[in-house]
């Protein structure tokens, strides 16, 4: 072997080890992160997390039933308005995906997609807090909707391209209106790729923080009152960790806890779901 | 053949994609709409100004523009060298059973909420920079890039948090990039006797336009990072080349400020800021997203579509 060929190898295998590297340096974080969540939160976490409200600052025990409810409800909120905008826009996208309007639609699915939660925090601030002068648990789940509405659109319409194309022409061929094709044929092919997609918008969008420091605000009580300040997982867990308290640090990890169990079961839960359905369709 | 039917399903589903276009151009428009005030005011020195005194009513956007601008370039230049070296290990070095795993597990770097890494930031991150820079060589302290007290929240621990969130998105693009190169160019490489590494970085090459589009994608993700970032980089309105000084973003102001203003100009300068980091995402985004997509795009045309099922949904 030349001294040049020795030199190329070497420079390859270099390459190659540094790409290794760069995945474990990576997964380093991942796993950092992972632990201490965990470590930490499982120290904390009991039933009375779950079930009892927040104790007041310095007085030890206590737990997030209310913020957990907060979540709950803010999320649903989000998704009444997110799920008929997304789903749609997508079937738009797909049906027509050749037009010029469907490009304009993904190009904004993509935009909105990539505006920063905190603007869009002040969005719904600016059209939905300060004209009621309120800070309401409508606004905080308007807010998670209009992030949840492109990750739907875009996923809806990836499924449904999917979708082999005779399967419509099939429904036109026996006389089915458009309308009918797609939502008789259509969707119920793509249906459970499009419900997993949905799934894991959710966990996503329950992890989300900054939309909600300015509209749903916090509440320090069990409140149910769409018009008035909610209580959230995250908000809260943003509070007790900037807090000088030692148990709210714990309240926090595991509160932590809960939001990484939520969107890693979910995301688990997707992986298989989609895996499943390839094997279907590769058939 | 026209029917009414399918002109009714194309206008009714088309309603719901206008209220995606009109959603955008809503936020464009209220945002500039509530910011009126400060953006008379102020006009382009607000841009420039060093000053952000709420209480004397004196506001200048520059710190945050500074900490944001400063942050997320240097989380870029950790993260896409990494990124690159993970779309490359896991496109091509990778035999087809890992690919899965892997992929899932960079992903969930994604996944995580940025509250739960704000949190360990805090409590881990930050104690470890703050050991990091305390144990800094004095020669090393005497740079402007170094000076000031080691208090471990500041700019370092922003950057390093940033890169962590960052480096899924990135590196999943230039693996949909490096993806759309054709088979060929590699095994033409081959064929001629190329090592792994020349072949690959002419597949590199070849995909250059897409890999910048997917380094522009992580900044446009890393300019407007919230959370993490507003609990770890110090929340300190004095922009500095210092990586030790706790700094300030535009996303951190908004988290941190929004809730306490108390006169409409103070909320006006916060809303503009918003309308900067609004811009300033669209700009990069839209930029980046034209770079994958005219990469992308023509080669997935010619290329005959054999991927394998595995693949397309990683």
């Amino acid at each position: 072997m030349t001294w040049g060929t020795r030199r190329r190898k070497f420079v390859s295998s270099l390459f190659v080890g540094s790409c290794a590297a760069s995945v474990l340096l990576a997964l380093v974080p991942l796993a950092f992160v992972l632990f201490f969540v965990v470590s930490q939160g499982v120290q904390s976490l009991n039933v009375a997390f779950f079930t009892h409200m927040p104790a007041p600052p310095g007085e030890s025990g206590g737990g997030m039933a209310n913020a957990i409810a907060g979540s709950l409800i803010l999320v649903g909120i989000g998704a009444l308005f997110a799920v008929p905008v997304g789903i749609f826009s997508g079937i738009y996208m797909s049906e027509y995906a050749g037009t010029r309007f469907a490009a304009l639609v993904r190009f904004a699915a993509d935009t909105l997609n990539g505006v920063p939660s905190i603007v869009i925090g002040v969005f719904v601030y600016g059209i939905a807090v300060l004209p009621f002068k309120q800070f309401s648990a409508i606004a905080g789940g308007l807010a998670l909707g209009i992030m949840m509405i492109p990750i739907i659109a875009r996923t809806t319409e990836e499924l449904l391209l999917l979708v082999p194309g005779t399967m419509r022409e099939g429904a036109l061929a026996l006389g089915a209106t458009h309308a009918r094709a797609v939502f008789t044929v259509v969707v119920p092919s793509a249906l459970p790729g499009i419900i997993t997609g949905l799934v894991l918008a959710l966990a996503r969008i329950a992890g989300e923080t900054a939309p909600l420091l300015f509209t749903s605000l916090n509440n320090r009580f069990f409140s149910t009152t769409l018009t008035k300040p909610m209580a959230s997982l995250t908000v809260q867990v943003y509070t007790y960790a900037q807090s000088p308290y030692q148990d709210w640090h714990r309240q926090a990890w595991a509160g932590a806890l809960v939001l990484v169990f939520i969107v890693l079961t979910c995301s688990l839960l997707a992986r298989f779901a989609t895996r499943k359905l390839e094997t279907l369709s590769s058939n | 053949m026209k029917r009414p039917e399918n002109l009714a399903f194309r206008l009714g589903t088309g309603l719901f994609g206008l209220v995606l276009v009109l959603l955008v151009a809503a936020i464009g428009v209220e945002l500039f709409r509530q910011s009126t005030l400060s953006i008379q005011k102020f006009g382009f020195s607000f841009w420039r100004t060093e000053v952000w005194d709420p209480v004397a009513g004196e506001f200048g956007a520059f710190p945050f523009i500074w900490g944001t601008l400063y942050s997320s370039i240097l989380a870029l230049l950790i993260a896409a060298p990494i990124s690159l070296g993970i779309a490359v290990f896991i496109s091509e070095l990778t035999p087809n059973r890992l690919k899965p795993v892997l992929v899932f597990l960079t992903e969930l770097l994604a996944a995580i909420p940025s509250i739960v890494y704000g949190l360990w930031g805090i409590f881990v991150l930050v104690p470890a920079v703050r050991a990091l820079e305390t144990s800094l060589p004095q020669s090393l302290r005497a740079s402007p890039f170094f000076s000031g007290p080691p208090i471990g929240l500041g700019m370092l621990a922003a950057a390093l948090i940033l890169a962590v969130m960052v480096i899924p998105f990135t590196s999943s693009v230039a693996r949909e990039v490096l993806k759309a190169v054709p088979v060929t160019q590699r095994e033409g490489a081959y064929a001629l006797g190329a090592t792994r590494f020349e072949a690959i970085s002419a597949a590199l090459y070849y995909a250059r336009t897409g890999i910048v589009g997917a380094i522009m994608l992580g900044f446009g993700r890393a300019l407007g990072e919230t959370m993490a970032v507003t609990m770890v980089i110090g929340n300190s309105a004095r922009a500095s080349w210092s990586l030790l000084a706790p700094q300030h973003t535009m996303a951190a102001v908004l988290a941190n400020e929004f809730s306490e203003a108390d006169t409409t100009l103070y909320l006006n300068a916060l809303i503009e800021i918003g309308l900067v980091l609004f811009v300033m995402t669209l700009v990069i985004n839209s930029l980046s997203r034209l770079l994958i997509w005219s990469m992308a795009r023509p080669m997935q045309a010619a290329a005959p579509a054999v991927v394998p099922a595995a693949e397309s949904a990683a």
